[in-house]
Formats: C-alpha cells, structure tokens, sequence
C-alpha cells in the first residue's frame, strides 16, 4: 500500500452544504406518495366493487346509535362504547396483573432456588407452547367453574397469565441489562438484597423495560378480543351482537377495526413520546 | 509504628479459590494490621483482583480462612452486609449508581445499612466531599463528572460507611493520565490519616510512598513481601524481578 495522508478538512471548516430546496428529491417522494394512494384506492375500490356485485346494502347512516342516543336530553351509551369501555378495563387489570406475574417470574427464573427456576420455567414453557385460545377454554370450561369466578374474570385471568409470560421476559432481559459492576457497588457499600434490587437494580432497569412493556400493553388490547368466545361483554362481543340485530357486517366490522387502531394507534404516539423523555433523561 | 502483637484486622489463611478446574488462588497467607498500608503488585491475570474481591465475598473462596475484624467470613454467610460496612471498596470502573446524585449515592449506605437518618447522613456526605475536594458537585449525576472527580466520589462513598479497612482494586488504571494525581492525592491523604488499606495498583510510585508492605503475586499465588524499598531495589525472586524490570524497564 501506498502511503495515505488525511486531507481532512479541519473541523471549524466543515459546514454543512445546505443547498435549499432539492426539486428531484421532492418528485421522487411525491411519486411515491402517489403510489400508495393508489395501492390503496385500487383496494378500497375492489371492495366496494365486491359489496356491489353481491348487491350489498350499505347503510352507513345507521350506525350512529350504535355510539350514543340522546333521550329526553339523556345521553345513552351505544353498545360500542359500552363494548370499548369493557375492553379497556379488561386490558387494564389483565396488564396490572400480568405485569405483576412477570416480575414475580422474572425474580423467580434470576433466583438461586431451584423450585423458583423449575416453577418459573414451566409456567413460561406451558403458557407459550399452547394456543391462546385454549389456554382460555381451560380457563372458562375448567378453572372457572372450579374456583367458582365469573367470565369476565375468567377471561382477565387468562389474558394476565399469557401476556404475564412475555412481560417476564421483558422485565428479565431489562434486569440483566443492568452493568454487573452496578451489583457489585451495592455490595460494597453493604445494602442487603432487598435494598440492592430496590434503589439500584430496578431504577435502572425500569428505561429497559418500560418501553417493550408499554408495546405489550398494546398487544393486550388486540388479544383482548378473544375473550368474546366466551361471551365478554367487550368490543368484539357487542360488535357480534350488532350484527346479530342489524346484519349490517361490513359497517360494523370497519367500526370495530376502527375503534382498536384508534385506541392502539393513540398507545403508540404515547409510548413514543415517552420514550423521547425518557432518552432526554439520559 | 506498627502494633504487630495485636490481632490482625484482615486474616487470610491457607485460602484457595477454583473456577472450575482453574486455579484462580492457591494457598494465600496474609495478614493486615490496624493501619498498615499493603500495596498488591503482579502481572495481569495474577489472582490481584480476586485475592481482595474474596475479602468482602464479592468472590467466594473455597477452601482456607478469611477474617476481618475477628469474624470469619464465608460464601454462604448470612449477615454478610455486616462485614462488607467494615471493609470499604473502590473498584477500577467505580461503579457509582448513575440515577442518582453524588450526594445520594453517598448517603444511600449510611442510611440503609446504618439506619443514619437522611440529615446526618447528608452531613457526613458533605464532609467526606469536601475531603475529595468535590463538594460542589454534590447535586451533579455521576456521568456528568470526569472520571477523576467520579473515582473521588467512590472513595467519598466508601468512607460514608466509616469502613475499617479500604480495598482498592486499580483504582487509577480507568483513568485518563492527568487524572490519576488527584486520585492517588486522596489516597495518600487517607493513608497519612491512618486508615487500613489494601490497594492493588500498578502505581509503583504510590508503593514506594505509602506503602508499609507490597505483596507480589503471580499465577495465583503470593511470591514475595517486602518492605518496598528492599522489593524494588533488591526483589528476591525471579519473577518479581522480571516484573519490575518490564514495569520500568521503559
């Protein structure tokens, strides 16, 4: 090789060439802009050309009671709302519980004790090896009826224990993403276990964890609706029901479709933004 | 100077440590009075580390004896927190928690292992601060600091606990050049105050100075102590003496 000597350009002299609007870089975004509009209507236009030929019977105008009525100047809650409202409780306490059960597994797999390992393990391994929705029949049809709880909490309990699994993961890789030296320091300066996890591990663990579990959330929502099999009262459950009474299948299931991107799509924009504060805080 | 008659305040006798079929120790004698300063020499690899690790259990030691203060210590001890608040340490990476502030990471022992209320132990914090020159920075994150002033603040947090005895694992080998002075400065402040220390270090100018004794070790076991003056001018062994000559030799 030949010998090389830097031309590099001093570093006070390098300044960013800006050259201002670039007209060949704005065709080609517009272009492809274009084509996914295109995508897109040519999709929209097949539908509506499919609901045509089997002369399907829109009737968008009817859907509005199926969010609200007003009478005698009372607001009454459609079926959908309702439907929605149960759903986000469902995920809420589902995900509390989960998350609660995946730091319990989490600490168990980490632990020293062999029974906490061989517990942890065989709860992630079942739970993960078997289909979501059996895991809630034998919720409904076994567990059910022997401890004696409800459907709505047969269908919290399941969804806990299923998303329960991942978070543990989560929550296990964020505790071990935690500098070994970090452990140490707190040895060293005498705090017992309890105190080590408390102040130092899990504080530092939590900008880890946080983020993939606020994504779990959002996919509890989405599972949320397999607990209609069972008849929970929930979005899916009222959407089912509607079409039951009106027929009106198209409409109702773009509304339901709609309704959950709106709730997931909203989580999203949360867990973005708080992601950005929590990189501030580094 | 020293009271050799009394009981040693670290006692390590006939230790050994495996990491499986690797002999990471073999047969470690050593003992350490009240305010004697020990500096541990080696090439890398040599069991330096591990040696001072096993004192405080952050290694467990599988066979022989370790004591401090009078009370033997072993891997499977349960008040273990009650020996590690008499022997301070300052690691090589200095292992500061970087969510909290200087001050909290210095009054975060005290006050969980001591139960010192928040207001004394802010006191004391402030005091072993301004004795690393770095009370100013209290309210500061450590990774807002250099490396020096971090390793400072270690040291500051160590003594929070009113330790017996200091361990130094490289304390300056981290640390940038013209940072390793203001280090080795409050050290030697420390040891001129008296306190035990046991320091493995490269800074054979630190040994010189401070040291009352320098252990060398190599391939797991200790080779040679000595009194530093005969150790760096007249070492006795082989291989403390083709150390040194690759140490200085440059």
């Amino acid at each position: 090789m030949r010998g090389y000597v830097s031309q590099a350009t001093p570093r006070n002299r390098r300044i960013r060439d800006d050259t201002g609007f670039d007209l060949g870089q704005f065709a080609r975004t517009l272009t492809q802009v274009g084509q996914a509009v295109l995508v897109f209507f040519i999709i929209g236009y097949l539908i509506w050309r499919g609901a045509q030929a089997m002369e399907y019977n829109w009737q968008w105008y009817r859907i509005e009671p199926f969010f609200y009525r007003v009478i005698d100047g009372e607001t009454i809650w459609g079926p959908l709302v309702r439907g929605l409202v149960q759903t986000l409780k469902l995920a809420g306490i589902a995900g509390v519980i989960a998350i609660l059960i995946g730091f319990a597994t989490a600490f168990a797999r980490l632990s020293s004790s062999i029974s906490g390992r061989v517990i942890a393990t065989t709860y992630l391994e079942a739970v993960r090896n078997t289909p979501l929705l059996v895991q809630l029949f034998l919720f409904y049809f076994v567990l059910a009826p022997i401890f004696g709880i409800d459907r709505f909490w047969a269908g919290v309990l399941c969804l806990s224990f299923f998303e329960g699994s991942f978070a543990a993961e989560i929550i296990r890789g964020g505790i071990l993403g935690v500098d070994k030296g970090q452990y140490e320091g707190g040895d060293a300066i005498g705090l017992n276990k309890v105190d080590k996890y408390r102040f130092i591990i899990i504080p530092q663990s939590l900008p880890l964890i946080l983020p993939p579990l606020t994504g779990l959330l959002i996919s509890l929502i989405k599972h949320s609706a397999i607990v209609s099999v069972i008849a929970v009262s929930e979005l899916t459950t009222a959407g089912l029901n509607l079409i039951a009474d009106t027929f009106m299948a198209f409409e109702i299931w773009f509304l339901v479709a709609g309704m959950y991107l709106a709730v997931t799509i909203t989580l999203s924009i949360g867990v973005s933004l708080f992601e950005r504060t929590l990189q501030k805080g580094r | 100077m020293l009271d050799i008659t009394s009981k040693p305040l670290v006692e390590i006798t006939g230790m050994c440590k495996w990491y499986g079929e690797f002999s990471a120790l073999h047969d470690i004698n050593l003992s350490v009075h009240e305010g004697e300063k020990v500096v541990v020499c080696g090439p890398s690899g040599s069991g330096k580390s591990t040696m001072i690790r096993c004192i405080n259990q952050l290694e467990a030691h599988q066979k022989g004896t370790i004591s401090v203060n009078g009370a033997e210590v072993s891997p499977d001890m349960k008040n273990i927190e009650q020996i590690r608040r008499e022997v301070g340490m300052v690691f090589q990476s200095f292992n500061l928690f970087p969510h909290m502030t200087i001050l909290d990471n210095l009054t975060l022992g005290p006050m969980r292992n001591r139960g010192v209320s928040r207001a004394d132990a802010t006191d004391l914090a402030m005091h072993y601060l301004e004795r690393v020159h770095i009370a100013q920075q209290a309210e500061k994150y450590p990774p807002q600091l250099s490396g020096g002033q971090q390793q400072r603040v270690a040291i500051a947090r160590s003594l929070c606990m009113k330790p017996k005895v200091m361990l130094f694992d490289e304390p300056t080998s981290a640390l940038d050049p013209e940072m390793i002075a203001g280090v080795l400065d409050v050290m030697i402040e420390l040891a001129e105050e008296g306190m035990t220390m046991i320091v493995v270090t490269h800074e054979m100018g630190f040994a010189r100075k401070v040291a009352d004794r320098v252990v060398f070790m190599d391939e797991g076991e200790i080779i040679e102590v000595a009194e530093p003056e005969e150790f760096f001018n007249n070492p006795q062994s082989d291989r403390a003496q083709l150390f040194l000559s690759q140490l200085l030799g440059h």
